[in-house]
């Protein structure tokens, strides 16, 4: 479904991302796993756009999204959360969720001028979907409420309605259970578990070792911005090279 | 009580002024949220109103109600064709290159009104003929009540489009943070060319209706345009309820500093009055 060909990614001449390759395979969870400053949200950041990638493709259903905008990629089917969180704080929830419908709202200036009666009932239905995805959430009686105010955990939750919400080919969450205490977490880990459940394709970064071998079919583990090692979750836990990059690291420290 | 209808006069007066202040500080605005610069076209979208007004009533002999709609219409696309041809192609997300250009497009625009138009004042007629209304001893122009009445008509076509259209989403959306509003598919493009669109409307519109009080000529909307940003800092750049507020007070300030004061003041309270403001609470009135 999606292919990273050789990408690699330079921060003024100093390497995030060397020749980075892997397939995220359609109804799969992959995680992409690795210690910090891996260059794992660098490799989401260049697959939507929002940076470019040095050199390498990516390809979406067959096609080279590389060069495309951030917002056309979006359109392709791509929605993604940020680890250090990107909402509209000034918009209220329900408002923050309603743009993660953008690609079917259309919003063609003169459609929304003449606010024709089929128009209306069609913001109507996206608006239950989006206050539907907020139920989900458990967000539902905050929907009102400008972004800015929530708590942390509720911010996390409100990127991830909004992420979901418009049944994207591909979502990409950058570390969702990140920050949040054990009961956020349990609620989160079982979202995904269903979007799963449904067919949803995922790629999934996360450090929550638990989450990731519970959740996964493929793992991909960075180092230094290289791919050392790709398999499912009992073959990467296996992995000498990973051992010793990472989650022996991880198990020191827990 | 002549005091209490030299009271209302002056009031009334500064709304009407401040209603077109108003008028131009919310296109300042607007443009402001999406792209975070200061639009100088701004100004000339003021006067090309009036300029286009006069063409659409003498040149083609429309009448009003056609003239104000195709007028203000007219603005709003030039205004997207300043977005589209003047600024797009810099591909730059440097405000202070953005904001350079729109100084350059401002005096090409200004330039070219004077090339059509000529250098010439000339007179715009009222929207209804001038029998001024008798009010508690004070005398209200009909033209004056039109501008408090179409501005708030403009007010609330604006409200409506930002908070329950969605476009109106997508651009508060940008205005709130512009890589998020990428991620979820927001084309920032279509956004600012709107948002130009709305910002000519603005400025078209407040120059159909002033320059009939003023008179008309290819850079009556300089000065109209410095007191409009002015009201707009006034009330916190970027703020609609601020570039209201900030309008109407700028207008109520200079009228009625005008009247009991001196009319050879009226600039310099008002600006006194804006520096104050300012030095106590320096995001404006409203502003975040
Ligand atoms: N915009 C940037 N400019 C310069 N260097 C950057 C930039 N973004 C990331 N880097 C560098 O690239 C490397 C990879 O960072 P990245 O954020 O992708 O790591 P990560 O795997 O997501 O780490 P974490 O687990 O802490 O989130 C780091 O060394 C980081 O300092
Ligand atoms: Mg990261």
């Amino acid at each position: 479904m999606l292919r990273l060909e050789q990408l690699s990614k330079n921060f003024g001449g100093l390497p995030a991302l060397s020749q980075v390759s892997f397939e995220v395979f359609p109804g799969q969870v992959t995680a992409l796993i690795g210690p910090n400053g891996a260059g794992k949200s660098t490799l989401i950041n260049c697959m939507t756009g929002v940076l470019q990638p040095s050199s390498g493709r990516v390809l979406f259903r067959g096609a080279a999204i590389s060069s495309l905008a951030a917002h056309q990629i979006a359109r392709c089917g791509i929605a993604r959360t940020f680890q250090n969180l990107k909402l509209f704080p000034r918009l209220s929830v329900l408002d923050n969720v309603l743009t993660g419908l953008t690609c079917e709202a259309g919003s063609s200036m003169v459609m929304a001028m003449l606010r024709l009666p089929y128009l209306r009932h069609r913001e109507r239905r996206l608006r239950l979907r989006a206050l539907e995805a907020l139920d989900r959430f458990g967000l539902g009686d905050k929907a009102d409420w400008p972004a800015a105010v929530l708590a942390y955990g509720d911010k996390k939750r409100v990127e991830l309605a909004r992420a979901t919400v418009g049944n994207p080919q591909l979502i990409l969450l950058d570390e969702p259970v990140a920050g949040l205490n054990a009961a956020e977490t349990a609620a989160v880990g079982e979202q995904l578990h269903l979007l799963r459940r449904a067919g949803h394709t995922l790629l999934l970064i996360e450090h929550d070792m638990d989450l990731v071998m519970k959740l996964a079919d493929q793992v991909v583990v960075l180092d230094s911005g290289q791919k050392i090692a790709s398999g499912t979750p009992a073959e990467v836990r296996r992995n000498p090279r990973v051992l010793e990059a990472y989650l022996g690291c991880m198990e020191a420290t827990a | 009580m002549p005091e209490l209808a030299d009271f209302l006069q002056y009031s009334f007066s500064g709304l009407t002024s401040g209603a077109i202040y108003a008028l131009i500080a919310l296109g300042f605005c607007v443009v402001n949220n999406t792209m975070g610069i200061v639009n100088f076209v701004q100004v000339d979208f003021v006067s090309l109103g009036g300029m286009l007004m006069f063409s659409a009533l003498f040149a083609l002999g429309l009448p009003m109600v056609p003239g104000v709609l195709l007028a203000v219409a007219g603005v709003a696309l030039v205004a997207m064709l300043v977005e589209r041809f003047g600024l797009r192609p810099a591909r730059s997300e440097n405000p202070l290159v953005l904001i350079f250009l729109t100084v350059g497009l401002s005096i090409i625009l200004r330039g070219l009104i004077k090339l059509v138009w000529g250098k010439n004042r000339m007179a715009l007629p009222p929207l209804t003929p001038d029998l001024p209304l008798e009010f508690f001893g004070a005398s209200l122009l009909p033209q004056a009540l039109w501008i408090l009445f179409l501005t708030l008509i403009a007010i609330v076509l604006l409200l409506w489009f930002f908070y329950r259209t969605p476009l109106g989403l997508s651009m508060r959306a940008v205005a709130s943070n512009s890589t998020a509003a990428a991620v979820v598919g927001i084309p920032a493009g279509r956004v600012r060319l709107t948002s130009y669109a709305i910002a000519g409307a603005l400025g078209g519109l407040a120059g159909v209706l002033v320059t009939p009080i003023t008179t008309l000529n290819y850079d009556v909307g300089v000065l109209l345009g410095l007191k409009g940003f002015a009201a707009a800092i006034l009330g916190g750049f970027g703020s609609f309820p601020g570039a209201i507020l900030g309008g109407v007070g700028l207008g109520l300030l200079e009228s009625l500093s005008a009247g009991y004061l001196s009319s050879a003041y009226k600039d310099v309270v008002a600006f006194v009055v804006l520096l104050l403001v300012l030095f106590v609470r320096p995001k404006g009135l409203l502003g975040k």
